[in-house]
C-alpha cells in the first residue's frame, strides 16, 4: 500500500514532528529556575486533569471564543473538533479495514486504498464509517466556509477589525484552507471510478461523471495535490500562527501546573506568545482602537514582534502605547498574560536607568506607633482629590476606628506605576520600605483608597497583616453596624476601575455599598467590560487630546442612563472624569460620608 | 522649601549657541508635548518626591531644555513616577514621559 503521491504528506509531518519537537525542547529549556520548580513539583500531581479539561473545551470546542460569538466559535470549533474527529474516525476506520496493519498514512488517503489493495477488507460497518467520514468532512468544510465569509463581511462572526497577517502565516492559511475541498474533490473523483465513499462524496462522484467524466483520469492529480496540501501545511505549521494549535495544549498544561510570567521573557513566554492564533479579538477590544483608531498596538502585534528578533525596534513602542486596562486579555480566548509580557519588554527597554540608587532620602521617613490601628494609605493620587481622603477620616471616626494616615505628610509611591514601566529594582525598593514602615507600625489592617496600592500591596507586596480596598472595608463596616448609613434619593452609575475590576476582581463590594446609600443604574458596559477612564498610568505614549477621547468614550456609557452622580473608587478615575466636567462625580467613600446617620 | 516659583535657577548665563542642544532636540522628537510648558511650576508644586527631598522636577527639565546636563541624573534618579505631576499639568505636557527620555538620553 504505498504510491508516490503520498510522499508530500509523510515528509510535512515528519517536519513537523522534528521541528515541534527541537522548539518545544528549546523552551522548555530555557524556562527560568523558579519555572522548573514549579513544574517539577507538580508534573504528576493531580493537576494534570483540570489541564486536560481545559485542554479539551479550548483547544478542540473553543468555548471562551464561543462566549465571544456563537458563530465565530462555531466556525473555530468546526475547523478543530471536526479535523480532530476526521483524523480519530479515519485511523479507527483504517484499523478496522486493515486487520493486518497498514502504514500511518494509508488512514488520510482511506479512499485511495480502499478500492485498490487487496489489504483493504470489507468489514460489517465500513457503509456506517464512509457516511460519517462524510459527515464530518461536511462539519469541516462548513467551518471553512465561514472563515471564508469572515474574510469578506466579519460582522456578523463578532468582529470589526481583523489581524493583518504577514506572508508565512497567508500561504499557510492558503494551504490550510485548499486541504478539505480538495480532499472532497480527490474522493470523488475516486468513488467515481470506484464507486466507493459516503454520501458527500459519492454525490460528488456522481457530479463528476453528470460531468461528461465518466472514469476521471484526473483523480491521481487531485489525491497528489491534497497531499501537497497537507504537505505545504504541515512543514509550514512551525514558522506560521498554526503552531499555536499544539502550543495551546502546552501552555494550558503548564498554566494548570501553576507556572507564570517572571520579569524576564522566558522559555515560557515562547509557549504564551505562541499560543496566540492571532484571532484578532483583542483588537476590537481595545479602547485605544475603539476610540482612537489605532489599531497596530494591541497584544496580537505585540506577540507578533516579541516572538520575532527583527521586529524588536518596532516591540517598544507597541510596548508603550498600551495602557494597560487589562480589556484585550479579559477576551483573551487563549488567556495570554499580555501585561506581564508588555511589561517585559518595557523592563528589557529601561534595564540601563532602572537605578534605585536615588531613593536614599526615603530613610528619613519613619512610621508611626500605630498598634493596633487600621493603617490607611491614601496613595499619591488621592491627594489630589482631598475629597476621597476626608471622607474616610470621616467615615473612621464614625466608626469609631483608631486609624494611621500613611501617607497624609509624605507619600511614598507604592511602586506600581514604576513596575508598570518595567523599573523592577526602582519599584523594589519602595516596596520594601512600605513594607517594613507597615511591619514597624504594628498596624493591624492596611486599607487603601486608590485600586493601584491596592493591586500593588494585594500581588507584589509579602505583608503580615490583611489588605482591603476602601470598598471593602465600608461594606464590611455597613455590615457589622459599625456604621449605619441612609439611602438618598440620587441615582448613580457606577465606574469599574481597571486595577480594581479586572486588576483585583473586585466588582461587588462598591456596588452593595452603593446600593445601600444610592439607587445604582445599570450601565451597557460594566464590571469585565468597563471602558478605561483614559488617564491610567499604563501608558506614556499618548497625549491629553487622546486620553480625553478614551474617557469621553467612557462618560458616554456612564451617563447614558441619565444618573444624578457617576461614582468611582479611583481617585485617578475621579480625577480623570471630573476634568471633563459633564456630570458630578464621587467616589464611593464620599457617597457614604454624606449619608452617615 | 523647595525651589519651585520663581527661583528655579541661580543667576547664571548661557550661551546659547554654544550649549550642547542635542538631547533637548532628541527629547522633542521622542515626547512632542515638551514644547507646550509653560514653566508654571504645578508639577514641582505637587511632586511626591519634592515632598521629601529637594528634587524639583521643573528644574530639571527646564535644565535639559537649555542644555546644562550635568547633575540631572542623580536627581531625576529620584522621582519616584507616580504620576502627579502629569494630571496637575495645565499644558497636558507628558512629564513622566519627559523623565523616563531624558534619563535614557542622559544614559547615551
Ligand atoms: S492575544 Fe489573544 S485575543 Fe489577541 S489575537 Fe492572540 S489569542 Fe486572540
Ligand atoms: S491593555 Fe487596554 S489599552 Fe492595552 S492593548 Fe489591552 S485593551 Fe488596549
Ligand atoms: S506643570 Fe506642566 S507646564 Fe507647568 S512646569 Fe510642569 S510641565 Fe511645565
Ligand atoms: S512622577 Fe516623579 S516628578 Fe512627577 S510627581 Fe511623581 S515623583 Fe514627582
Amino acid at each position: 500500500m504505498f504510491d508516490l503521491f503520498v510522499l508530500p504528506f509523510c515528509i510535512g509531518v515528519l517536519a513537523l514532528l522534528v521541528i515541534s519537537v527541537v522548539k518545544y525542547w528549546l523552551w522548555i529549556s530555557k524556562f527560568d529556575g523558579r519555572q522548573r520548580v514549579v513544574v517539577l513539583r507538580n508534573m504528576l500531581s493531580w493537576k494534570f486533569l483540570p489541564a486536560v479539561w481545559e485542554a479539551v473545551r479550548e483547544s478542540l470546542l473553543h468555548w471562551r471564543i464561543t462566549k465571544h460569538n456563537v458563530i465565530l466559535g462555531y466556525m473555530h470549533r468546526s475547523l478543530a473538533f471536526g479535523w480532530f474527529l476526521l483524523i480519530v474516525v479515519g485511523a479507527v476506520q483504517a484499523i478496522l479495514a486493515c486487520p493486518d496493519g497498514h502504514p500511518f498514512y494509508v488512514a488520510i488517503f482511506f479512499n485511495y486504498f480502499e478500492p485498490r489493495s487487496p489489504k483493504v477488507v470489507p468489514f460489517a460497518q465500513a457503509p456506517l464509517y464512509a457516511a460519517l467520514m462524510d459527515a464530518l468532512l461536511l462539519y469541516v468544510l462548513s467551518g471553512l466556509f465561514l472563515a471564508m465569509f469572515k474574510k469578506i463581511w466579519s460582522k456578523p462572526l463578532g468582529m470589526k477589525k481583523t489581524t493583518k497577517h504577514n506572508l508565512t502565516d497567508r500561504v499557510t492559511k492558503a494551504a490550510l484552507w485548499s486541504i478539505f475541498p480538495l480532499r472532497l474533490l480527490a474522493e470523488g473523483a475516486t468513488s467515481a471510478n470506484y464507486h466507493n465513499g459516503g454520501f458527500l462524496v459519492s454525490a460528488v462522484g456522481d457530479l463528476f461523471t453528470a460531468m461528461g467524466f465518466e472514469n476521471p483520469v484526473f483523480e491521481y492529480q487531485l489525491w497528489l495535490f491534497y497531499s501537497l496540501a497537507l504537505g505545504i501545511f504541515f512543514s509550514l505549521m512551525p514558522f506560521s500562527r498554526y503552531m499555536h494549535i499544539f502550543t495551546e495544549v502546552f501552555l494550558i498544561y503548564f498554566r494548570n501546573l501553576g507556572v507564570t510570567e517572571g520579569h524576564k521573557k522566558t522559555g515560557y513566554s515562547m509557549f504564551e506568545m505562541s499560543a496566540c492564533s492571532r484571532c484578532g479579538i483583542c483588537i476590537d477590544n481595545c479602547p485605544i482602537n475603539r476610540e482612537l483608531d489605532i489599531s497596530n498596538i494591541q497584544g496580537v502585534y505585540l506577540l507578533q514582534t516579541v516572538r520575532n528578533k527583527d521586529l524588536w525596534h518596532r516591540a517598544e513602542a507597541i510596548a508603550n502605547n498600551c495602557m494597560v486596562c487589562g480589556r484585550c486579555s479579559e477576551e483573551c480566548p487563549v488567556g495570554v498574560d499580555l501585561a506581564t509580557i508588555r511589561r517585559q519588554v518595557r523592563t528589557e527597554s529601561n534595564r540601563s536607568v532602572d537605578n534605585p540608587h536615588g531613593y536614599g532620602y526615603l530613610a528619613k521617613v519613619h512610621p508611626f506607633n500605630a498598634i493596633g490601628r487600621v493603617a490607611y494609605f491614601g496613595g499619591c493620587m488621592s491627594r489630589l482629590t482631598p475629597g476621597i481622603t476626608e471622607a474616610m477620616e470621616k467615615i473612621f471616626q464614625a466608626a469609631g476606628q483608631p486609624y494611621w494616615y500613611v501617607d497624609k505628610e509624605q507619600s511614598i509611591c507604592c511602586g506600581r506605576p514604576l513596575l508598570q514601566q518595567g523599573f523592577i529594582r526602582q519599584a523594589d525598593s519602595l516596596r520594601r520600605k512600605n513594607q517594613e514602615m507597615f511591619a514597624q507600625s504594628g498596624a493591624t489592617l492596611l486599607v487603601t483608597s486608590c485600586p493601584i496600592c491596592y493591586q500593588s500591596f494585594v500581588k507584589e507586596y509579602n505583608l503580615n497583616i490583611p489588605v482591603m480596598h476602601h470598598t471593602e472595608y465600608i461594606k464590611s463596616l455597613i455590615a457589622d453596624g459599625r456604621i449605619k448609613v441612609s439611602k438618598g434619593a440620587q441615582s448613580v452609575t457606577y465606574h469599574d476601575p481597571c486595577e480594581l475590576g479586572r486588576g483585583c476582581g473586585i466588582y461587588e463590594p462598591p456596588r452593595t455599598v452603593l446600593k445601600s446609600v444610592a439607587t445604582l443604574l445599570p450601565i451597557k458596559e460594566e464590571a469585565g467590560k468597563s471602558l478605561c477612564c483614559g488617564f491610567n498610568l499604563g501608558n506614556t505614549t499618548l497625549g491629553v487630546e487622546q486620553q480625553a477621547l478614551i474617557r469621553n468614550a467612557a462618560l458616554d456609557n456612564l451617563l447614558a442612563p441619565s444618573p444624578d452622580v457617576v461614582a468611582t473608587a479611583c481617585p485617578m478615575c475621579k480625577k480623570a472624569f471630573a476634568r471633563a466636567d459633564r456630570a458630578p462625580v464621587m467616589d464611593v467613600a464620599e457617597l457614604v460620608a454624606k449619608q452617615l446617620v | 522649601m523647595n525651589k519651585f516659583g520663581f527661583n528655579i535657577a541661580t543667576t547664571r548665563s548661557i550661551n546659547l549657541d554654544s550649549a550642547n542642544l542635542s538631547k533637548s532636540a532628541a527629547l522633542q522628537e521622542l515626547v512632542p508635548s515638551y514644547r507646550y510648558c509653560i514653566g508654571c511650576g504645578a508639577c514641582s508644586a505637587t511632586c511626591s518626591a519634592a515632598s521629601m527631598t529637594d528634587f524639583n522636577i521643573r528644574q530639571v527639565h527646564f535644565k535639559f531644555s537649555r542644555g546644562q546636563y550635568d547633575g540631572l541624573v542623580d536627581e531625576l534618579n529620584k522621582c519616584m513616577l507616580c504620576g502627579k505631576c502629569v494630571l496637575v499639568c495645565p499644558r497636558g505636557v507628558n512629564t513622566r514621559a519627559l523623565i523616563i527620555n531624558m534619563r535614557k538620553l542622559l544614559e547615551e
